[in-house]
């Protein structure tokens, strides 16, 4: 086979938060690094981050990470596991640090320090009312810490593959990760990346949804290269859908809008949250919010002609406060919504936006081979959204997520120089079948003379997901889910396209991003099905209640028959108390 | 010769500025011949020359003329170097402008001091 | 609704050329990027980068009725029809509306586009008032897009010399940020007929930006500077 190999020491693919910031720490230990990306690095999606980012830091209030720790348990409704959520919460403050002295453009206090404001479902002293903990610059915090980490990549010399897929991994007899298959998207040409160690960052699929926060590039692609490969997906049931997506046009309107002061009203000019979290009301977490949200449209009592949205009101904190500390969501609703929020409300519905599953992996990133035990897939490392370690459990909370990409992507970068420095890995003889699969998949989408149109099962699929699986989900609606995302799956495996040109040929990505899609919405659909309890983002109509005896555990998806398995939650964290779960007020 | 884009000449800031402070002397000596053709008494050839006659009228169209010379020619030399790719022929043009700028600010002496 | 698109593909065309298109629009295509995702659905060989499709990544910018801007909050009820599309103008065209950004990476990534501080770093944040961190305001926000770079003509001329006025916005971004310490040699590296004495101020940067950001006025900022620093 002609084809061209390159070997590195590592290879990362996705330049989104976590992939920068993972390859940030191998380009600084000198290794020879290959970051791969399907878009410039700056343009991942990262950059649509808005609120903040966490961390204890206590700038403007007393604050500490056993609270930061305890709500982000909570907010997981215990699924999440509590050495990694300790982990996590105990390294926030660090990494906002780090990042500041990188040169992040965060806001600031009169006495100098990082600005915070108000989240969701973040608060103090265990619950007891809402806290600052949000860092943020702006409502462009996600922008300004792509910039910063590439930036701080740029001083590394980081080698990037800009405007490359990776298609598969490679895994040997044994098992081993070995690199990936990629291709350039402006030749067509197909490599082998052949690496002591593999890092996926590829970071959320959130297009499997028709109403979507997410990016075009949104595609999953880490998560269907694992399911390829024999590597389970962990959790993917649990998807979360932000109460404030612009309505119609999906865009974000950010937490820090109700962080700042804004509330949502229904129809009738009644702040509803009061009714469903009397605490924190319109702070309390996201699942909690869009199912009130979700709810008040059900019963009638939602706004527009329609009666299909909830209107999100800020006019009140006044044009100089949001100029100063919302300008983006200004910009966003004026185009996306017709409206000046400085004066009007904002249309607003729950839309889909964040992957709490993903690709299993411990607190160092090493992805684990089954639900069973610690065994791990050497050679392979993932972190960020495509990863679920598990931190975010049944339901992420806001700013967690720019969290866990600076302190997952960094942990997953410092066990890969480690393993590279005991030798733990090295360079293994590659397979001599390594590009077969992904050569096989090019060459049936370029030999197909007709078959399936990629926008449209692509449609189909997302169609399928918002009905069957989204705010509120039925027995027999995920039933025919299920059986309708195997048609889908079915249709996937004919794609076709006109296009068979070698350049820049987007029509062939847009096909391969499908079957990525595919295999996640899959994962997704079944594994909700199996799923016979209400937690966090999944609810269901048969199971109104969380079940604790028996599903405090994780969803264990393989694309071998659709096979479910399941691991036992972690309630032990690393030094302190667990949280037992109980009854989830705000 | 190797051929490597080469930039980092560290000049320019003279010139540029060079270009605002001629601006602002052309300026001043444009406004100060209108008010001097408003304050004759009488517009004829007469008076034009006899307001040629002083000195300071001299003086300051000489720094007039200094002043655009210098000006055309961080003009000139700007568009040469946006439209001009070859070294060779710009430094050409680049003399060429010069010996004319001088040669315009002799003529200029002779026309303000010439009888 | 009608398009009159630049379509070039190396692989089959000898040469560019200018593709007419009526497209059926749904109720729910707003802004340019839906129309042209909705044609790609009918012309799959039509490329053209997009991704956040909320004006934020900087990917989709074009060239639309005359004027470069990010096709993903450009409204379709404001543009007047036949929508002409090209590339962005200045940059090699790799297909359809794919250009080829190196050379505009490579002036951004010529301004050492990082904070640069040498002392030790302290364990806390670095501090810096609110006043201060305002500098950062109109600079910080810029998406890489391109749209002002390639409407300069003097970045059309001297592409591999002149840092064009998104690369130039981002050189001023760190000297204003009180924690970097490489003013001095910042401005050294501007000073220089071409990288920053090609902008003559003719503001096309400042009517494309899709963000509302002003590099004429970093420019002259930075030109202050380094007067400041002369006399």
């Amino acid at each position: 086979m002609g084809i061209t190999t390159r070997q590195f020491d590592a290879v990362v693919v996705g330049a989104g938060g976590s992939g920068l910031r993972a390859a940030l720490q191998l380009s600084e230990a000198n290794l020879r690094v290959a970051v791969l990306s399907k878009v410039f690095p700056t343009r991942s999606h990262t950059v649509a981050a808005q609120g903040g980012v966490s961390a204890s830091l206590g700038n403007e209030e007393p604050d500490n990470w056993h609270w930061h720790m305890y709500d982000t348990v909570k907010g997981s409704d215990y699924l999440g596991d509590q050495d990694a959520i300790e982990f996590m919460c105990r390294k926030a403050n660090e990494a906002v640090i780090e990042l500041e002295h990188y040169g992040m453009p965060f806001d600031r206090l009169d006495n100098g320090k990082i600005y915070q404001r108000p989240f969701g479902g973040h608060t103090s002293n265990y619950g007891e009312r809402a806290v600052k903990r949000a860092c943020a610059a702006a409502d462009r915090t996600g922008h300004a810490m792509l910039h910063t980490l590439y930036q701080r990549n740029v001083r590394a010399n980081t080698q990037f593959f800009v405007e490359w897929m990776a298609l598969d991994l490679i895994r040997n007899q044994a098992g081993d990760v070995l690199g990936v298959v990629a291709m350039e998207m402006e030749t067509g040409e197909v490599c082998i990346l052949h690496a002591k160690a593999t890092l996926l960052a590829t970071g959320g699929a959130g297009r499997i949804y028709a109403a979507s926060t997410n990016a075009f590039i949104n595609t999953g692609d880490g998560l269907g290269m694992a399911a390829r490969a024999g590597i389970p997906l962990e959790d993917m049931e649990f998807w979360q859908f932000h109460p404030t997506g612009v309505a119609g046009a999906g865009v974000l309107i950010t937490e820090g809008v109700r962080g700042e002061g804004g509330f949502l009203l229904n129809k009738n000019g009644e702040r509803f949250m009061e009714r469903y979290a009397p605490t924190v009301k319109d702070l309390a977490s996201r699942d909690v919010v869009s199912r009130a949200m979700a709810t008040e449209i059900k019963e009638g009592r939602g706004a527009g002609k329609d009666a299909d949205h909830i209107l999100l009101k800020l006019d009140h904190l006044g044009a100089d406060v949001i100029d100063k500390r919302l300008p983006g969501i200004r910009e966003i609703a004026i185009k996306f919504a017709n409206v000046d929020p400085a004066k009007d409300p904002i249309p607003v519905v729950p839309t889909c936006h964040y992957q709490m599953g993903g690709i299993p992996t411990n607190m160092h990133g090493q992805v684990l081979a089954g639900h069973n035990g610690g065994t791990i897939v050497k050679g392979l490392y993932a972190a960020g959204e495509c990863a679920c370690v598990s931190v975010h459990g049944a339901n992420r909370l806001g700013t967690n997520s720019l969290l866990d990409l600076l302190v997952f992507g960094k942990a997953s970068g410092e066990q890969v120089v480690k393993d590279l420095a005991s030798d733990a890995l090295a360079h293994q003889d590659l397979p001599k079948d390594a590009a077969d699969r992904s050569l096989a998949r090019l060459a049936r989408l370029d030999s197909a003379k007709s078959g399936e149109d990629v926008a449209e099962v692509g449609a189909e699929m997302r169609r399928t997901m918002q009905l069957h699986c989204g705010v509120f989900r039925f027995p027999d609606g995920l039933a025919e889910g299920v059986r309708r995302m195997q048609e889908v799956g079915k249709r996937a495996e004919h794609l076709y396209f006109k296009d068979k040109s070698k350049v820049f040929n987007t029509a062939r990505v847009e096909a391969l991003e499908l079957e990525n899609l595919v295999e996640v919405a899959t994962s997704t659909m079944v594994s909700a099905h199996a799923r016979q309890e209400s937690r966090g983002a999944h609810d269901r109509s048969d199971f109104p209640d969380r079940n604790d005896a028996q599903w405090m555990k994780h969803t264990f998806w393989y694309k071998d028959n659709n096979r479910l398995e399941y691991r036992p939650v972690n309630l032990k964290p690393l030094t302190v108390e667990s949280f037992e779960p109980k009854a989830r007020v705000y | 010769m190797v051929n490597r884009q080469v930039v980092g000449a560290h000049y320019g800031l003279r010139d540029w500025l060079a270009q605002r402070i001629t601006a602002v002397i052309m300026l001043v000596f444009t406004l100060l011949v209108l008010l001097a053709l408003l304050m004759l008494p009488k517009f004829d050839f007469w008076h034009w020359q006899a307001l040629w006659n002083l000195s300071l009228m001299r003086y300051a169209g000489l720094l007039f003329f200094v002043a655009l010379l210098y000006h055309a020619w961080v003009g000139v030399r700007n568009i040469f170097m946006d439209y001009i790719k070859d070294s060779g022929l710009r430094l050409t043009l680049y003399v060429v402008v010069i010996l004319a700028l001088i040669s315009y600010g002799a003529w200029a002496v002779q026309i303000l001091w010439g009888k | 609704m009608r398009l009159s698109i630049y379509r070039y593909n190396p692989d089959v065309d000898e040469k560019p050329y200018m593709k007419d298109y009526d497209i059926q629009l749904e109720p729910t295509d707003r802004m340019l990027l839906d129309a042209l995702v909705r044609l790609k659905s009918t012309d799959d060989t039509f490329s053209f980068r997009r991704s956040c499709r909320e004006g934020v990544c900087g990917s989709d910018a074009m060239n639309i009725n005359g004027k470069n801007g990010l096709a993903c909050i450009t409204k379709i009820a404001d543009l007047k029809e036949p929508v002409v599309i090209r590339p962005l103008p200045g940059l090699p065209v790799i297909r359809d509306l794919i250009v080829d950004m190196s050379q505009f990476f490579k002036q951004y990534h010529s301004v050492t586009p990082y904070v640069v501080n040498e002392t030790p770093r302290p364990e806390t944040e670095r501090l810096q008032s609110p006043e201060d961190r305002e500098e950062l305001n109109g600079l910080y926000e810029c998406i890489l897009c391109a749209c002002c770079s390639t409407s300069c003509p003097s970045f059309w001329w001297n592409p591999d010399k002149f840092v064009g006025p998104a690369g130039l916005l981002q050189a001023y971004r760190f000297i204003a940020d009180t924690r970097d310490q490489a003013t001095n040699e910042r401005l050294d590296n501007l000073e220089d007929p071409y990288r920053l004495f090609r902008c003559h101020s003719i503001m096309n940067c400042v009517d494309v930006c899709p963000k509302g950001l002003n590099p004429t006025k970093a420019i002259g900022k930075i030109k202050d500077l380094l007067v400041k620093r002369t006399v």
